[in-house]
């Protein structure tokens, strides 16, 4: 692939890295979002530090971790604590400023489901759950949401409520007492949305090069707003692109590695 | 005091895991009891209530080979790769049999092994409107104001399992056990714990531990069994990395019926035990 050319993968998440300010606290979660906030460790925020949810804590990997846990989060953070303490500590204190999440669907306010498809008691699709996200997307001073934009996954309602956006919008959120303030900006394979400031529903506010407001409006399960002034998000720069490749190659090899275990 | 009896991993869980317990095999991500898992399956324990916050390829096999007709946990998917196929079709249709579910958040199920080790009915954090659990998968938990400043909260109930199994680096000559690394909610776990049961990478003369390290002594432990590799396809710090090649893998093995019960007889019911099955998968050096 040339190095102007990008994948819809890759300018997800340099548009997500490209949302994290040098020095932010953030609660990441395992695919996309670890992808973009280690290249923005790599890149713009040398200085972010970065808490997985198995208790490590200022991890600093050289490749990407498959799961929550790999041994490289550990070897790498500037510490290792129990799990009762990653979600009390540091989370529920509020010590976090940015948590970053994906889902299975999404409604106009940002509410996420990533626990069931149909009847919670007898699902057509059982996902697997909530994890650390109900709390995350509690406490969290903000969050993001980084995921693939289709009338499957951008549904008019939730199947089930798994993690609070602005729940029914107009305040509704800060109204309930939730400490965090919710998702700030929504990423996705057509662009960006962000809460209305009043009624806090998503609204389109920028496209990708060569993305049309039609193609994102087909791709949303309800009406979709759209910001007054449309920007145009900038594509990749070339030095985005080569490390964020360069880190998938490392991770490649890394994954591919055999394991040998002496008995 | 006498030391932990070191048992053969076969003996040690015809002793402890009996037909209908509460079992938590405990570990996140990191130092999941594989071996002691399939030694289960191999003795055809019945009607378990597994435990587990990330129930992870060990009960997506266990539940998959009908030892379990329940399940507490906060996150069900392969990490990383996608679902636990095995416990999808036990839950949307009741394959090999209906499994029963106790669905928690992280944090909910930390503080609920949190109270069961402290010996306490239940355990207390903020309640707010998040999420749809409590209303709909009915968890258990409930609301009550605090005390001090009429605040909501909710009240996790305490998790005491029968019997948590762990697998650790290190035990010593005199039984007591070394924990590197991601710890999760082992500690917790242990210490909610009836019976606790513990399979190690090695037997040393004494730990080189730090002095805040995770050491369950020895007098807190029914059962020690040596199975070097025991947390494979998951790992041991400084021991052996996680195989995220299996774990990629077993998505295609889990996803059909078929494939998932042949696989379970050639890699667990067809070998005596882990050495074998590692030996068996190419992966022992």
């Amino acid at each position: 692939m040339s190095a102007t050319a990008y994948t819809p993968d890759e300018i997800m998440t340099v548009t997500a890295a490209r949302q994290l300010a040098d020095g932010a606290v953030c609660f990441v979660g395992i695919g996309l979002p670890s992808a973009a906030c280690n290249l923005a460790r790599l890149t713009h925020a040398p200085n972010l530090v970065l808490i997985y949810e198995s208790g490590t804590v200022g991890v600093r990997p050289n490749v990407l971790p498959l799961s929550i846990g790999d041994g490289e989060l550990a070897e790498t953070a500037t510490c290792v604590v129990p799990l009762p303490e990653i979600f009390a500590h540091y989370l529920q204190r509020g010590r976090v400023d940015v948590g970053f999440l994906g889902a299975a669907q999404i409604d106009r306010y940002a509410n996420l489901n990533s626990t069931v498809v149909g009847d919670y008691a007898h699902p057509a699709v059982r996902l697997p759950g909530g994890g650390g996200a109900p709390e995350i997307a509690t406490y969290a001073r903000e969050v993001l949401i980084i995921m693939k934009q289709s009338p499957r996954s951008f549904v008019s309602r939730l199947d089930f409520r798994t993690s609070c956006g602005y729940l029914g919008g107009r305040g509704e959120r800060a109204a309930s007492g939730a400490p965090g303030s919710g998702p700030r900006a929504v990423i996705t394979d057509f662009g960006m949305l962000r809460p209305h400031p009043d009624s806090q529903e998503l609204e389109l506010i920028g496209l990708y090069p060569g993305i049309s407001t039609e193609a994102a409006r087909a791709a949303t399960g309800w009406p979709l707003q759209v910001a007054a002034r449309l920007e145009t998000l900038p594509p990749p720069e070339p030095r985005q692109l080569a490390t964020l490749r360069e880190l998938e190659a490392r991770t490649r090899t890394a994954h591919a590695r055999p394991i040998r275990i002496p008995l | 005091m006498s030391p932990t009896p070191l048992l053969p991993l076969s003996e040690a869980i015809s002793r402890h895991v009996h037909d209908g317990d509460s079992v938590a095999l405990e570990g996140f991500t990191h130092l999941i009891p594989f071996a002691a898992g399939h030694e289960i399956i191999r003795q055809r324990r019945r009607e378990l209530h597994l435990i587990r916050m990330t129930p992870d390829l060990i009960y997506d096999q266990m539940i998959g080979m009908g030892c379990a007709t329940r399940l507490t946990f906060s996150w069900g998917g392969n990490p990383g790769v996608g679902s636990l196929h095995r416990l999808r079709d036990a839950i949307e249709r009741q394959w090999p049999q209906p499994l029963a579910l106790s669905e928690f958040t992280h944090a909910q199920l930390a503080l609920a092994y949190q109270a069961g080790a402290s010996g306490t009915s239940c355990a207390v954090m903020p309640h707010h409107d998040a999420t749809d659990l409590e209303a709909r998968a009915r968890p258990g938990v409930r609301r009550l104001p605090c005390p001090f400043t009429g605040r909501e909260l909710t009240a996790v109930p305490a998790i005491n399992p029968d019997v948590t199994i762990l697998h650790a680096q290190q035990i010593d000559a005199a039984g007591n056990v070394l924990i590197r690394g991601i710890v999760g909610a082992v500690r917790e776990a242990a210490m909610a714990a009836r019976r606790v049961l513990v399979t190690v990478e090695e037997r040393v003369e004494t730990l080189a531990a730090g002095m805040n390290a995770v050491v369950l002594p020895a007098w807190l432990i029914a059962s020690a069994s040596l199975v070097p590799g025991g947390a494979y396809p998951s790992y041991a710090q400084g021991c052996y990395a996680r195989d995220n090649r299996f774990y990629l893998a077993w998505d295609g093995i889990a996803r059909d019926r078929d494939a998932f019960s042949a696989w379970m007889q050639r890699h667990v019911l067809g070998v005596p035990d882990h050495a074998a099955q590692l030996r068996l998968l190419g992966v022992a050096a």
